[in-house]
């Protein structure tokens, strides 16, 4: 009986994600972003595609490293020969280092856009062309209504959208699925070798609908990421209130 | 179709022009004079002078002796060829092809024009009465070829609509000047008594080249329609065009939606045909009171979809005016490729550039916001690097050499390096600390340094040695000292990027 009860139980929560928009990758086969250790906070235990992912930054260290990052997650969304539009008001992004992310640089279309409210429009519009495999928008402000829109659009094209906040003002409630930090480590290289290493950092993942919350090290090497000691760094953050679900 | 072609001559093309600008002129007699070697030398008279003798190149002072009350003027440097436009512009309600004829007629190819005025002789009279109207003194006529139609419009006694093939006949009785003959032609030709082009035409070609040149040849075998004219139009025919002519005027934003449709359609369904799509098109609405209102966009690749054209259209319908209402809209296609038929996906798995869905939101997003907002790079052959990689000129083109990926890159950098103050210990070892916007980072961890010399040919400086440094927070950035380590100067140190 237990048994059973344990069936319908994981049933209806499957039932209850696809519900709330979160449906599992089309044709069966989830894109793999070799982030083991990470994806088990997800829903699915898989990183949700055809989503739009918040990422806050404070510095323009902190936005380096969440460009890194960012480019990692859509090398493996690019993998098959895909596009990915960038947009944003300022163009900072220094296409020559992306192919050391595992991107063809000429696949990215960038669009440096004066206007934030038009960044807001040109992301909405590109996330409903189903023919894109991500979309990047660096966007430092975002309300509630706006963020509803982009994740409706998603919805119905299943399209990846990453939504950059640079030094927001405040960290409003907003309707993506997952919100996260990216803050630089220092590189992990034994003491006396020369050089500065393999770019690390310290991911926050802040919020996630659905899935547990919690950070972890992660570090980029040869073409990959790679998951540093995840056991003795996970904490988990479910307890704190003020990272609760947006809806 | 067998050509037709009408001449128009505008007698007093400027001095008309100075009547209607200056109404009080127009019972006086008048002349246009320009300086020419300290004297004023006639340009131009109007009617009434000419009757009483005074003739262009006259010098002023001498007309004056001649008509007391002559009024001189200071012609305009190129008013008849101005004006001859305009005129021109406007006479292509009549025909699309209207040609300017310097210095005192148009040249209209009314080829299967006319049947729309009621035949010739009604569309040739509509022509000259609405230009008397306006105040021109004009003449015109029709015929086969250019020239003859510009003989006749000049010196034509009988009839102004020569009938098909009768331009031989036309010519013969009019004098060699309808011929477009030079000066010293026309005269050896008067000193040997040929006052009329009959008494040359049947003369041996040899002779006539001989005596009088290849030109009168030219001239003869142009007006007979042996010798083919081309005339230049001033407003060249688009070979994809569409028109849409209204009944009544258009105010209304749905109505130029309409009729933008439409348009569309045609156009689309005969680019369809014939394999082909737009890269830019113009929508121009002819406005009631003869102004001309245009919005215009782009494609980043040939598309014949007509929603996607309209979508594109649409955003701009609005800075249309139609003030008094459009009379008339006109859809061109400049810019036409082939379009490389679609083929359709059996399944969409890989998203690509080509698609067509990427495309036509490339097209909206450059069509509202500008098409500088969107660019692609690629890779370029220099170490420099800022001149390391370059902007795609299209979505199609292809990379011809590869990413470097040998040297650390940053994936953040700054639009123009940022001098910051660095303690750097002996010549080319990396800083121990550097302080950047107030914050002092003392540095852990370094790599370096890449020496990228400056490529002088391109411009003039000294060369940057880049450190990757990495400070105690594990923060990564790219340092550079400018030229060679000089001890005491500390301030050529910069900031170019932050890494990952």
């Amino acid at each position: 009986m237990p048994a059973e009860k344990k069936d319908i139980i994981s049933r209806l929560q499957k039932d209850m994600l696809i519900l709330q928009g979160i449906k599992p990758a089309q044709g069966g086969n989830p894109v793999q972003f070799g982030l083991r250790a990470v994806e088990d906070a997800f829903p699915n235990g898989c990183f949700p595609t055809g989503a739009v992912h918040e990422f806050i930054s404070t510095g323009a260290e902190t936005a380096a490293a969440t460009g890194g990052f960012v480019a990692g997650l859509l090398a493996a969304l690019m993998r098959g020969g895909g596009a990915c539009i960038w947009l944003g008001t300022s163009s900072t992004l220094f296409p020559p280092a992306l192919k050391a992310f595992g991107i063809e640089p000429e696949r990215v279309v960038f669009a440096c856009i004066k206007k934030e409210r038009d960044v807001l429009w040109a992301m909405e519009e590109a996330l409903k062309c189903g023919a894109l495999a991500a979309v990047v928008g660096e966007i430092q402000e975002i309300g509630f209504t706006a963020s509803r829109r982009l994740q409706l659009a998603v919805e119905e094209s299943r399209v990846t959208g990453f939504l950059l906040r640079h030094r927001p003002r405040n960290v409003n409630t907003i309707a993506c699925v997952s919100r996260w930090k990216i803050s630089p480590l220092p590189g992990d290289i034994e003491d006396g070798m020369p050089g500065v290493g393999f770019p690390r950092w310290n991911v926050e993942l802040l919020k996630i609908r659905n899935g547990r919350p919690g950070t972890w090290e992660v570090g980029w090497q040869a073409g990959r990421f790679r998951i540093i000691e995840p056991e003795k760094q996970t904490i988990w953050l479910n307890a704190l209130p003020q990272y609760g679900s947006a809806i | 179709m067998a050509k037709r072609f009408a001449a128009i001559w505008f007698r007093y093309l400027t001095t008309d022009w100075f009547g209607l600008k200056h109404p009080e002129l127009v019972k006086l007699p008048f002349v246009l004079a320009a300086l020419n070697r300290g004297r004023k030398v006639i340009t131009a008279v109007n009617a009434l002078a000419e009757a009483q003798g005074i003739h262009a190149g006259m010098v002023a002072a001498d007309a004056r002796a001649l008509i007391y009350e002559l009024q001189v003027l200071d012609d305009k440097p190129g008013l008849d060829v101005k004006l001859l436009r305009a005129i021109g512009e406007w006479c292509i309600r009549y025909s699309p092809v209207a040609a300017v004829d310097p210095p005192d007629g148009l040249v209209l190819d009314v080829s299967g024009c006319a049947h729309l005025w009621g035949g010739e002789s009604a569309y040739l009279k509509e022509i000259v009465s609405k230009l008397k109207s306006k105040g021109y003194t004009v003449r015109a006529a029709m015929a086969d070829t250019v020239g003859t139609a510009w003989a006749i419009a000049r010196f034509g006694k009988v009839s102004s609509i020569i009938e098909p093939g009768g331009q031989a006949e036309a010519i013969l009785p009019l004098p060699p000047a309808a011929l477009r003959l030079e000066q010293p032609t026309l005269e050896r030709l008067q000193k040997l008594g040929l006052y009329t082009i009959k008494g040359f035409m049947s003369m041996p070609r040899p002779a006539l080249r001989r005596r009088f040149g290849q030109h009168i040849l030219l001239r003869l075998d142009q007006a007979l329609g042996t010798e083919e004219e081309i005339i230049q139009p001033i407003e060249s025919v688009e070979p994809y065009q569409e028109r849409l002519p209204c009944l009544e005027p258009i105010l209304t934003a749905t109505g130029i939606e309409i009729a933008l449709q439409r348009l569309l359609e045609t156009i689309c369904n005969r680019l369809k045909q014939e394999g082909k799509g737009i890269r830019s098109a113009i929508f121009k609405c002819y406005r009631m009171d003869g102004k001309v209102e245009q919005i215009a966009i782009g494609t980043n690749r040939a598309s014949c979809n007509t929603s996607h054209l309209f979508k594109l259209f649409e955003i701009n319908i609005e800075t249309i005016e139609p003030a008094p209402g459009i009379e008339l809209f006109v859809l061109e296609a400049p810019k036409v490729e082939d379009a490389v038929p679609l083929q359709e996906a059996m399944w969409s798995t890989a998203s690509c550039l080509e698609d067509t869905g990427v495309t036509e939101l490339l097209d909206r997003i450059t069509g509202k916001l500008g098409a500088n907002v969107i660019t692609r790079y690629l890779p370029d052959e220099h170490y420099w690097p800022e001149r390391s990689f370059k902007a795609a000129a299209s979505l199609q083109e292809k990379a011809t050499t590869e990413w470097k990926t040998d040297r650390p890159r940053p994936i953040q950098v700054l639009a123009k390096p940022e001098p910051v103050d660095v303690t750097a210990p002996v010549p080319d070892y990396p800083p121990m600390n550097f302080r950047y916007k107030g914050k002092l980072h003392t540095i852990k961890k370094a790599d370096g340094p890449e020496r990228i010399e400056r490529e002088w040919w391109l411009d003039a400086g000294q060369h940057r040695d880049y450190y990757c440094v990495e400070d105690e927070e594990g923060q990564r950035y790219w340092l550079f000292r400018l030229g060679h380590y000089e001890g005491i100067k500390t301030n050529h140190w910069f900031i170019h990027g932050f890494f990952a």
